[in-house]
């Protein structure tokens, strides 16, 4: 009996998966839509800070630590990536960082807990938001 | 009792409504029905199911001979399953059906020699307080002059692990009728790759 382990493992994953989550990595800056159920009503909070981990790779269990401070005090909420409960995940900013993990940012106060802008990468965010524009606006043309 | 041979897979996630659900993946069946035994001719009744394709060649002649009388191929594994009579020639996933309890048997992953912390919890000798080239030991294992012996059946180092073991009452989460595959919650015996036999469970699921 010949069968691939990891080809029926993503099988099961595969449709539990989001695909129209945005690229970002540990210093970007995010906004997590997250669905609140209240009772039987259901409202959406959200969270927006600095992504400090991305943990456990990039199947259905990878979660990511985002960071905000809060009225003085730090707030870190983890969110498992592919939650339904998670209704949408927007980059509000590139931050340059040089290892993966932030956590020295938990000791840090003020003005010394914030990350340069990766003018880079923001700019290439950019080009494409414009590039996807011009198509859609060509698409409309047409 | 209902049940079917398989392989397990691994472990993986699923998400059920709001909740991220622990499953273990499964790949069981078809097995070939190869032997129906009846309480007139064997004293019991039960079906004898394989599992795995294994090598003609490399198969004895008695198995041969008892395959061909079935019709079917050279089988890896061969079990019976008392008091069941599977209808049609072979048996596949949609005997369960989903949220029922299932109990599985595996063979756990051997250990080889293992000590008294490993193998039966201990909590050893403490990390200071003059302990001397013994902090994973056991502490005493008798008394004195009476009995003057050590009890049968004390728990020491020894072998561990590669024993069949059971896992009850596992929810079943979700069986995909094309691939053959069972999605059954937590975990099971034995490594990946190992052969398992799920039965259906007395058990209610929790």
């Amino acid at each position: 009996m010949k069968y691939n382990r990891g080809a029926i493992l993503r099988s099961i994953e595969q449709p539990h998966l989001k695909s129209d989550l945005p690229a970002f990595d540990s210093g970007d800056t995010i906004r997590v839509d997250y669905k609140v159920v209240e009772g039987n009503r259901s409202r959406i909070q959200a969270f927006e800070g600095v992504v400090i981990a991305r943990k456990n790779g990039k199947g259905i269990s990878s979660s990511i630590t985002v960071r905000k401070v809060s009225f003085g005090e730090g707030v870190e909420r983890v969110f498992p990536v592919h939650s339904p409960l998670i209704d949408k995940i927007t980059v509000v900013r590139r931050g340059r960082s040089r290892r993966s993990k932030l956590y020295y940012l938990r000791d840090l106060r003020g003005k010394a807990a914030r990350l340069k802008t990766d003018v880079a990468r923001q700019e290439r965010d950019r080009a494409a938001a414009r590039a996807a524009r011009e198509q859609a606006k060509n698409q409309d043309a047409e | 009792m209902k049940g079917i041979l398989g392989t397990k897979i691994g472990m993986t996630q699923v998400w059920r409504d709001e909740r991220l659900v622990p499953v273990t993946v499964i790949l069981a069946g078809p097995c070939p029905v190869v032997q129906r035994k009846t309480a007139e001719r064997d004293g019991y009744q039960a079906t004898q199911l394989g599992w795995g394709d294994a090598s003609e060649k490399r198969t004895n002649k008695p198995q041969q001979g008892h395959f061909k009388k079935a019709g079917v191929g050279a089988q890896r594994h061969l079990m019976e399953f008392r008091d069941y009579s599977p209808e049609g020639d072979s048996v596949t996933v949609d005997i369960f059906e989903e949220g029922q309890a299932l109990d599985v048997t595996g063979t756990s992953k051997g250990r080889g020699t293992a000590g008294v912390m490993k193998r039966w919890g201990f909590s050893g000798m403490p990390a200071t307080h003059g302990t001397k080239k013994k902090h994973r030991h056991s502490g005493s294992i008798g008394q004195r002059k009476l009995p003057g012996r050590v009890y049968k059946g004390k728990r020491m180092a020894g072998h561990y692990g590669a024993e069949k073991v059971t896992a009850l009452g596992l929810e079943l989460v979700e069986v995909r009728k094309d691939d053959n595959l069972l999605l059954v919650k937590g975990s099971v015996p034995g490594p990946n790759g190992g052969l398992v036999v799920v039965k259906e469970s007395k058990r209610k699921v929790k």
